[in-house]
C-alpha cells in the first residue's frame, strides 16, 4: 500500500515536471521524456498493473494540465507501462540490462504509436518530424533511466514475488 | 516408482489446475495465477476502454462540452501545482540555458553588433516612412482593418507548460478567460509571431505554436507583392516554408515575412497585419512545380519562449 501511494505521488510530481519543466527542455534538438522513463521504472519494480496505472494517471494529468487532447498520452502511457510490467515478469527478469532495453524500445514504440494515432485521427502530422527525432530521444530516455533506476527502486521497492507455489509435489 | 513422491519445478506451468493450487486460494477469485492474469487483463481493458472514450469525447466536443468543461476545470485547479513545477525548475532551467548560451556568447555578439548598426540605420528610415505615410494616408482618409499593436490589447502571460508531445507543438500560459482570451487569439512575443490560443480555461490557455503541423498563416513579403501561406509542414528542422507564392513574384534571401492579414467580407484573418515572422533564408524554383517554394526562418526561439503576449481585440473593434 505504501509502495502504490509512493509510486502514485512519484508519477504525479514527475508528471508536474514534465509538463512545467522539461518538456520544452532542447538537449541537441530533442526533449526526455521523464515520464515515460518513470512509468517505465514503476512498472519494472511494481507490475504491470502498478505500470498500467502509472501510465493512464499520469498521461490524464498531462492531458489535462496542457488542455490537450484527453486519452491520447493515457492510452499510449498505460500502454506502455503494462508491458514493461509484463516483460519484468517474464523474459526481462534478472536481466541487468532489460529495464534500459524496455526504456529504449518503448521510447520508439510510443513515438510511432504516437504518430499512427494522431494521422488515424485525422490530425495532420509530418512523419519526418515526429519520426526524425525518435532515436536521439530515446538514447535521452536510456541516459535518464540509468540515472533514475536506482532511485526509483530504492523509493518504491520491489514488488514481493506472488505466493505461488515454486514447486508442486506430482503423487502417483 | 508408482506411489512415490515427484518433486518437479512448476514454473511456467499452471498451478491452480492442480488440486493444491485451487485449495491455496482462500483470499477470493484472484488470489489464484489465473485469477491474477484474469484481473490483470480486465483492468488493462477497462483502462484502455476507459482512455478510448476519453479520446472519443475529447474529439467530438473539440473544446465545447461536458468534458472539456470539466478538462478546464481540471486544469485550473492543478493549475498552482503546475506554477509551482515551474518556479521550482526555473534556476535549473537558467543554469541549462546560461551554459547552453556560453559556447555561443562570442559569435553571438558579433552578429549582434552588426545586426544593431543596420538596424539603427534602418529606424531613421522607417521614421521619415512613417512619417509620410501619416500624411498620405490623412490625405486619402484610408480606411484599413485591424491593425498590429495599434487595435489590440496584449495580455503577458508567463509560459507554465510546455507540452512534449512529439505530433504536436505547444504551450500553455497563464492567462485565461478571466483576463479576456478567448480561443483564436494571436500570440506574439517581442520578436513576432508564436500561435494561437486553440484551448482556454479560466486561468490558462494552450498556445498552439506556428511550428505545429496543424498551424497555417497567411503572409507577406514586405516590400514585394508576394504573399502565401507559411507552415512548418515539410520544412526541415525549426524552418517555415511559405508556400503558394506565384513563380511572377520577386523573394529573395534576406527579405521580411509579416501577417498578411486579410479580410473578406465576413471572413478574416485569424492575425492581424504587420505582426513580424521572419527572414527568408533561400527561394527555390523547380520547372514541375507551379509555385515558388520560399523558407522562411522565424524570428522567434520557439524553445526558449518564457513569456508571451496574447492579442485581444480592443472593445468596439469589429
Amino acid at each position: 500500500m505504501i509502495g502504490a501511494l509512493r509510486a502514485a505521488a512519484l508519477v504525479l510530481v514527475v508528471a508536474l515536471v514534465q509538463v512545467s519543466a522539461v518538456g520544452g527542455a532542447d538537449v541537441g534538438g530533442v526533449a526526455p521524456d521523464v515520464l515515460l522513463v518513470v512509468v517505465v521504472l514503476v512498472a519494472w519494480n511494481r507490475g504491470a498493473l502498478a505500470g498500467a496505472w502509472a501510465g493512464f494517471a499520469g498521461g490524464l494529468l498531462v492531458d489535462t494540465a496542457t488542455l490537450g487532447r484527453l486519452g491520447v498520452t493515457s492510452l499510449l502511457l498505460l500502454l506502455a507501462g503494462y508491458w514493461a510490467g509484463r516483460y519484468a515478469e517474464t523474459t526481462g527478469r534478472g536481466r541487468a540490462y532489460a529495464p534500459y532495453a524496455a526504456v529504449l524500445v518503448l521510447s520508439i514504440g510510443v513515438g510511432l504509436a504516437g504518430y499512427a494515432l494522431t494521422a488515424l485521427l485525422g490530425d495532420p502530422v509530418d512523419a519526418g518530424h515526429v519520426l526524425g527525432p525518435l532515436v536521439p530521444a530515446a538514447v535521452l530516455d536510456v541516459a535518464l533511466a540509468l540515472l533514475l533506476h536506482r532511485l526509483i527502486r530504492r523509493l518504491l521497492g520491489r514488488r514481493p514475488e506472488p505466493a505461488e507455489p515454486r514447486e508442486v509435489e506430482l503423487l502417483g | 516408482m508408482l506411489g512415490a513422491s515427484v518433486r518437479r519445478t512448476a514454473q511456467g506451468q499452471h498451478p491452480s489446475s492442480t488440486s493444491r493450487g485451487s485449495r491455496s486460494s482462500p483470499g477470493g477469485p484472484f488470489r489464484s495465477p489465473t485469477g491474477r492474469a484474469l484481473r490483470r487483463r480486465l483492468v488493462l481493458g477497462v483502462l484502455v476502454l476507459a482512455a478510448v472514450v476519453l479520446i472519443s469525447l475529447s474529439y467530438r466536443e473539440d473544446g465545447e462540452g461536458p468534458l472539456s468543461g470539466a478538462q478546464a476545470f481540471a486544469a485550473d485547479a492543478v493549475h498552482p501545482l503546475v506554477v509551482a513545477a515551474d518556479r521550482v525548475s526555473q534556476p535549473f532551467r537558467d543554469a541549462y540555458g546560461w551554459l547552453d548560451d556560453l559556447f555561443d556568447a562570442k559569435s553571438d555578439a558579433e552578429e549582434l553588433k552588426r545586426e544593431n548598426q543596420k538596424l539603427r540605420q534602418q529606424v531613421a528610415q522607417n521614421a521619415f516612412a512613417l512619417t509620410e505615410y501619416a500624411e498620405l494616408q490623412s490625405l486619402l482618409d484610408f480606411r484599413t482593418g485591424p491593425r498590429f499593436p495599434d487595435d489590440y490589447d496584449g495580455v503577458a502571460a508567463s509560459v507554465v507548460a510546455r507540452p512534449s508531445e512529439a505530433f504536436s507543438r505547444a504551450l500553455v500560459v497563464a492567462a485565461g478567460t478571466r483576463d479576456g482570451v478567448e480561443v483564436d487569439d494571436p500570440v506574439v512575443a517581442g520578436d513576432g509571431l508564436v500561435g494561437v490560443v486553440t484551448r482556454v480555461s479560466e486561468t490558462t490557455s494552450r498556445v498552439t505554436l506556428l511550428l505545429d503541423d496543424t498551424s497555417a498563416v497567411s503572409a507577406e513579403v514586405v516590400g514585394s507583392t508576394a504573399s502565401g501561406i507559411v507552415q512548418h509542414r515539410g520544412a526541415p528542422g525549426s524552418a517555415l516554408i511559405l508556400d503558394r507564392v506565384p513563380k511572377s513574384e520577386s523573394v529573395e534571401a534576406g527579405d521580411l515575412v509579416v501577417t498578411a492579414g486579410w479580410r473578406s467580407r465576413r471572413l478574416a484573418s485569424l492575425y492581424p497585419r504587420g505582426i513580424p515572422i521572419g527572414t527568408v533564408t533561400s527561394v527555390g524554383r523547380s520547372d514541375t512545380d507551379i509555385w515558388t517554394q520560399v523558407q522562411v526562418e522565424p524570428f522567434v526561439d520557439f524553445e526558449a519562449i518564457d513569456a508571451v503576449l496574447v492579442l485581444v481585440r480592443k472593445r468596439g473593434e469589429p
